[in-house]
C-alpha cells in the first residue's frame, strides 16, 4: 500500500515544485471537412471542432480535481489548414476566414489555443501553401487563439530556401500587424525543420496527415521538480546526478501517462503520445535555466551550458521513455527565453546571447524559442537565422524551430511584454551583418548525405 | 475497488478527524487505513479510503473536502490513489 512518504513526495512536487501536466492536446483531423465552397469548409470545420472537442475542457478539469494535479492547458491541434482550405481558398484573404472560424470554435469549446494554421513545405510550396503562408500576418492579427506553423525543411528533403525567405518576411509582417501588442502575433508563429506530427505543445502543434481521426496527446512539465531533486545531490558525481534526473523524469512522466490514459478513456478518443518535456513558465522555481545553474553554472550561457543541457535532455528522455507506452512530440528540455525567468535574467545580464542559444538548440528538443529581437531587424536577417536553425535540425536529424519576435519600435535595452504563460523578454542583440545575397538565392538546399538510408 | 488518498495538513484543532470521518460516512466512503501524527504543532493525517460505493463523484468529494478543510483552517486533499501508485510503483 502507498505510504505516507510517497504521498508527501508527490504532493510536495505539485504544491511546491510546480509539477503539472502542461497540456492535454486533442488532435482533430479536418480532412473530412474539405470542400470547394469556402462557406461550406468553414461550416464543416466549425461543426467538427465544436462536436469532437465539446467535452475536452470539462474532462480536463474533472481529471485535475480527481488526481489533485493541475492541468494547465487544454488545447486543440488540427490538420494543417493549407491542405484543408486548398480547394476553396483562392487567395490569402480566403484563408483568413478559416482562421476566424478556428478562433470562434476555440472560444466556443473553451480551449486557450488551437494549432494547425500551418503549411508543410519542406520541399516546395503549392499555390495553396503559399496563400496560407501569405495570410499568416492578418490571420494572427485578427484572431486571439489561433497558432500557426510552417515546416520549411527536413532531413529527408533538405531546406526549402524559398520558404525560408518568405518566412522571414512573414515573421516581420506579423510583427508589424501586431505592433500594438509588442508584436505578439510572432509568439504564435513557429518555423520548423522536421516538425513532428504529434506535438502537443503550442505554438507549433498540428495534427499530421499520418494521424487518425482524433487523438489525445499530453505534454508533461516539471522543471521545478528536477531542480528540487538535484539540489539533494549538489557536488556529487555525474552518475549520481544523471540517476537523479532520470528517476525524477520517470515520476513526472508517469503522471502524464496516467492523465493521458484517463482523458482518453473519458473522452472515448485514442491515446497518442506523451511528450516528455521540461517546459518552463515565468514562475520562479519553474525554470530550465535554474536547473542548469543548479548543475553548476553561475548563469545559463556560461561555458559548459551546452554540455549541461545535452546531459539534462538525454536523462529526461531516458527516464521518461520507460514511464510511457508511447513517446513522441518534441520530448526534451525547452529553452524559451521569455517563458523562463532564469533565461530572462541571463539575457539581461548579457550572460546568454542568441549565438549561445543557437548552440544550445543543437542538443535540446526545440530551437530558438520566444526570443525578442530588435524591431528594426531586416526580414533577410530573420531568414538567415531561420536557415541556420533549420540546418541544425536537418543535419542532426532532429526537430528544430524558430519563434522570434522582432518587436516593432523596440531595441536592445527595451523589454517586450507578452503576458501570461508567454512571459516577457529583454530585446536581445542580433548580428547585423548582411546575409541577403545568400537568402535571396532561389531553390532549396539539398538533403544531407546521411539522409539516404534506403 | 476504487481507492482515494485523503491528506489533511494544518494547525491542530479539536475535531478535525471527526469532521472528515463524518463527511466520509455520510457519503458512503469506507476508511481502509488511517494514520495521524503531529509535527511541530502541525497536524498530518493520511487516510486511504474505498470510494467504490461513494454517493458522489470523486471530483465532487475532493471539492467538498477542500471546502471543509478551509472552514477549519487546514488543507485537505482527496486524490485518486493511482497518481501515487503510478508514480512510485513499477
Amino acid at each position: 500500500m502507498i505510504n505516507r512518504y510517497e504521498v508527501y513526495e508527490t504532493n510536495q512536487m505539485i504544491e511546491q515544485d510546480n509539477l503539472d501536466v502542461r497540456t492535454i492536446t486533442l488532435g482533430i483531423s479536418l480532412l473530412d471537412c474539405i470542400d470547394s465552397d469556402l462557406d461550406k469548409v468553414n461550416e464543416n470545420i466549425y461543426n467538427k471542432i465544436t462536436t469532437v472537442a465539446k467535452d475536452l475542457v470539462a474532462t480536463g478539469e474533472e481529471i485535475e480535481r480527481e488526481f489533485g494535479i493541475p492541468i494547465v492547458n487544454k488545447r486543440i491541434s488540427i490538420t494543417p489548414i493549407a491542405l484543408i482550405g486548398g480547394a476553396a481558398c483562392k487567395k490569402p484573404e480566403d484563408f483568413v476566414t478559416i482562421a476566424k472560424t478556428l478562433d470562434k470554435a476555440a472560444k466556443e469549446v473553451g480551449v486557450n489555443f488551437i494549432g494547425g494554421y500551418s503549411a508543410l513545405v519542406s520541399k516546395s510550396m503549392t499555390k495553396s501553401d503559399e496563400n496560407l503562408i501569405r495570410s499568416i500576418p492578418e490571420a494572427l492579427a485578427c484572431t486571439d487563439r489561433v497558432c500557426s506553423s510552417i515546416n520549411v525543411g527536413s532531413t529527408r528533403t533538405g531546406i526549402n530556401m524559398d520558404a525560408v525567405r518568405l518566412s522571414g518576411e512573414i515573421v516581420k509582417a506579423t510583427a508589424e500587424a501586431t505592433k500594438e501588442n509588442d508584436s505578439l502575433g510572432c509568439a504564435k508563429l513557429v518555423v520548423f525543420c522536421n516538425a513532428p506530427d504529434d506535438n502537443p505543445f503550442m505554438a507549433g502543434a498540428f495534427l499530421g496527415v499520418t494521424e487518425g481521426d482524433a487523438v489525445i496527446n499530453v505534454g508533461v512539465s516539471g522543471p521545478g521538480v528536477v531542480k528540487h531533486a538535484i539540489e539533494q545531490v549538489r557536488g556529487q558525481n555525474f552518475e549520481k546526478l544523471c540517476e537523479t534526473i532520470k528517476k525524477t523524469a520517470f515520476k513526472v512522466t508517469r503522471v502524464g501517462q496516467l492523465v493521458a490514459g484517463e482523458a482518453s478513456k473519458k473522452l472515448g478518443i485514442p491515446f497518442g503520445i506523451v511528450d516528455l518535456s521540461l517546459a518552463p513558465t515565468p514562475a520562479v522555481g519553474d525554470s530550465v535555466a535554474e536547473i542548469l545553474e543548479e548543475i553548476g553554472l553561475e548563469r545559463v550561457g556560461a561555458p559548459g551550458t551546452t554540455a549541461a543541457l545535452a546531459m539534462l535532455n538525454d536523462q529526461v528522455k531516458k527516464g521518461g521513455v520507460m514511464a510511457s507506452s508511447y513517446v513522441g512530440g518534441l520530448s526534451g528540455a525547452f529553452i524559451p527565453v521569455s517563458e523562463d525567468q532564469g533565461m530572462i535574467d541571463a539575457v539581461k545580464l548579457g550572460a546568454l546571447t542568441i549565438e549561445k542559444l543557437e548552440a544550445m538548440t543543437c542538443v535540446c528538443s526545440v530551437g530558438l524559442d520566444m526570443i525578442a529581437i530588435p524591431g528594426k531587424t531586416k526580414a533577410s536577417t530573420i531568414s538567415g537565422i531561420i536557415a541556420d536553425e533549420m540546418a541544425i535540425g536537418m543535419v542532426n536529424q532532429k526537430t528544430t524551430a524558430v519563434r522570434l519576435i522582432p518587436v516593432i519600435g523596440k531595441d536592445v535595452g527595451d523589454t517586450a511584454e507578452f503576458g501570461g504563460l508567454l512571459g516577457y523578454a529583454p530585446i536581445i542583440p542580433v548580428n547585423e551583418y548582411d546575409c541577403s545575397a545568400f537568402v535571396n538565392r532561389q531553390g532549396r538546399i539539398p538533403a544531407p548525405i546521411h539522409s539516404f538510408k534506403n | 475497488m476504487r481507492k482515494c488518498v485523503i491528506t489533511v495538513v494544518g494547525k491542530d484543532t479539536v475535531g478535525i478527524i471527526a469532521k472528515v470521518c463524518t463527511y466520509l460516512a455520510e457519503t458512503d466512503i469506507n476508511i481502509l487505513d488511517i494514520s495521524q501524527t503531529i509535527v511541530d504543532g502541525y497536524f498530518n493525517m493520511m487516510t486511504i479510503a474505498d470510494v467504490t460505493n461513494s454517493k458522489k463523484e470523486i471530483a465532487t468529494v475532493a471539492k467538498d473536502l477542500e471546502e471543509l478543510g478551509a472552514s477549519v483552517g487546514v488543507m485537505i486533499h482527496c486524490q485518486r490513489e493511482e497518481i501515487f501508485e503510478k508514480m512510485h510503483r513499477l
